[in-house]
């Protein structure tokens, strides 16, 4: 499709409380730099069931149009009527690029919503800017397990869409609100919703592992040598007020569950501080957790590759170092 | 039930070394591997078939020749038939151009085997690109649901129902088919192949479908049809490495670490 206007839209997508999740609120700040560069307003799409405060929190960091899709259709996110209503707001405004968090569901959505309307996307971005030399977007992303950064044009086709990874961006100062509102009464019928929500199960224990919202990730890998070893990690998490990560070799060994795994098979997380124990640092771990601001790493093992990436790294046994710091706190 | 397993041939990430001089990637020598998502979406249709022998498992793969080599791993786990989806005119293609070719494959394999696919199973993601976005692409020129991030799947009447992954815990969802699903880590591993099958396997004759047999419009595939272009490539630059603390005991190191912390407002 051709462009409408100049604008960048970024999709916030909401909680089911109506409220806004972090990385649509992050986005608005790329987004903010990259609209003003290409000469267009900031635009923000909310979909979601009663969501007014996800509207309140868009305008409050400077949005300056507001396309608000409220309705009980989309209390729970379902591909079908997501697609339906982001389509038809694109399709009416015509912006020249979009950016989606790469949620789970901002990556299920945009590959459908790209394809329909034949344009580019690239995935779970953690770097975009203005290409001087071609006036478009030039996202930036991890490639090859992380090995390589790749930087990708959509040259002729509109939007020029990508999806960014949650915690790259930080979220601007709040500012006064001035965003036009708009209300987009778009429906979608029960029928053209193809799938249905049985029963969702919290991790287990009740416990909920929100790794991409957490301020504080204390993760522990091989070295915590076993299940019990993970009541250590969480001593430390309890302590910082964060929550308890861990690497691949720790899932593979059965010591702890998939939910908690951060890295290219895991979770992709940028936390104010994460505390690597007995991590060594495969690529594919660095990769999930390289766009933390602090990273502390405790590790025996002086020349682990992890110690390369950290800010702070303390030579020493986990299980020395941690009650010793626990301390230190208290 | 009629299940598409959908695999690509990866390197593998694990495997790839940064020369340290030239600070590029070192290719030669990685080995190839079946996509690890891929792999447990193959799992899921095998776990289908084990409750329900009548299923066919079918596995496609679009790439160079060599990628029979993956085709026929997946034929000694599970699959009845493999077919490699090749050509030149295919080279070159984004997510979208590929999503295109693999979707009109889908298409010709059912004709050519009369069968309709109530399921078109896809790893989450390949670990070279990483981009999860050709099997919803897939669904999309097909017009069929999604569930995308599935760890567990069974079929009850007619329907998929899938345990898909989600920020916090599981969601159970029931989808209407023919569906796509994309497949990612399971808490099991995928099973082994047997040495009977694998025996098999190796026999098995794969057939290509080549550019020639599958015409489609230029527009839409290899370079013309894909909206995306590769700009630039770089090596990821490594942090440098920042404090290192190894004193003489933990406690001393604990309150170092401590110390440096608090000093630069980091706690």
């Amino acid at each position: 499709m051709e462009a409408l206007t100049k604008d960048l839209l970024v999709f916030v997508e909401t909680n089911e409380d109506g409220t806004a999740k972090n990385v649509g609120i992050e986005l608005l700040t790329p987004g903010r730099e990259i609209a003003t560069k290409q000469g267009g307003e900031l635009a923000a799409v909310v979909i979601g069931y009663n969501c007014q405060a996800a509207v309140d929190t868009v305008n409050a960091y400077g949005a300056d149009k507001i396309y608000v899709v409220d309705s009980e259709e989309y209390a729970h996110y379902t591909t079908d009527a997501y697609k339906k209503a982001l389509i038809a707001v694109i399709e009416k405004y015509g912006p020249t690029s979009m950016m989606l968090g790469a949620t789970n569901n901002g990556r299920d959505l945009a590959p459908r919503v790209s394809c329909y309307l034949k344009t580019g996307l690239t995935a779970d971005c953690t770097g975009v800017d203005l290409d001087e030399a071609t006036g478009k977007v030039a996202w930036t992303r991890p490639t090859f397990g992380g090995n390589l950064m790749a930087t990708i044009l959509c040259p002729d086709t509109y939007p020029q869409m990508g999806t960014v990874r949650p915690g790259v961006f930080k979220k601007s100062e709040p500012v006064a609100p001035h965003a036009e509102i708009i209300k987009e009464d778009i429906h979608v019928a029960a029928e053209e919703i193809r799938t249905s929500l049985l029963e969702v199960i919290k991790e287990e224990g009740g416990e909920t592992v929100d790794l991409e919202g957490a301020d504080v990730i204390v993760a522990g890998g091989r070295g915590v040598g076993g299940p019990e070893g993970f009541e250590t990690i969480k001593l430390l998490a309890d302590a910082m007020g964060g929550v308890v990560g861990c690497s691949r070799a720790a899932v593979d060994a059965g010591w702890i569950s998939h939910a908690h795994q951060v890295g290219q098979t895991g979770k992709t997380v940028g936390p104010k501080i994460y505390v690597a124990c007995g991590i060594s640092g495969a690529i594919q771990h660095v990769a999930g957790m390289s766009g933390s601001d602090c990273i502390i790493a405790i590790n025996k093992d002086a020349d682990a590759p992890i110690f390369d990436v950290a800010d702070y790294g303390v030579v020493g046994n986990l299980f020395d170092v941690i009650p010793a710091l626990v301390k230190e706190m208290q | 039930m009629n299940i598409l397993v959908c695999v690509k041939q990866v390197p593998d990430t694990n495997e790839i070394k940064i020369d340290p001089v030239k600070n590029t990637l070192i290719r030669a020598g990685v080995p190839s591997i079946v996509n690890p998502f891929d792999g447990y979406a193959l799992e899921a249709a095998a776990r289908i078939k084990d409750k329900d022998p009548d299923t066919k498992i079918i596995v496609m793969s679009m790439g160079p020749e060599q990628a029979k080599a993956a085709l026929k791993e997946c034929v000694a786990i599970a699959a009845d038939k493999a077919y490699l989806v090749s050509g030149r005119k295919f080279g070159g293609s984004d997510t979208l151009a590929t999503s295109y070719i693999i979707a009109n494959a889908a298409k010709m394999i059912e004709e050519k085997e009369g069968i309709k696919f109530d399921l078109l199973f896809f790893g989450k993601q390949a670990i070279d690109g990483d981009t999860a976005q050709v099997g919803p692409e897939v669904g999309e020129h097909l017009g069929l649901p999604q569930v995308t991030y599935v760890l567990e799947a069974s079929v009850e009447d007619g329907k998929l129902i899938a345990r898909k992954e989600v920020e916090g815990g599981i969601e159970v969802i029931s989808c209407a088919t023919p569906c796509v699903a994309t497949f990612t880590k399971p808490s099991f591993d995928p099973r082994f192949p047997t040495i009977k099958r694998k025996l098999a396997a190796n026999k098995a004759v794969i057939p290509v479908i080549s550019d020639e047999e599958l015409v489609l419009d230029e527009t839409m595939i290899g370079l013309k049809g894909s909206p995306t272009r590769v700009k630039s490539t770089n090596v990821a630059q490594k942090k440098s490495g920042g404090v290192k603390i190894a004193a003489e005991t933990a406690e001393e190191s604990a309150a170092a670490l401590y110390a440096a912390l608090t000093e630069a407002k980091v706690l």
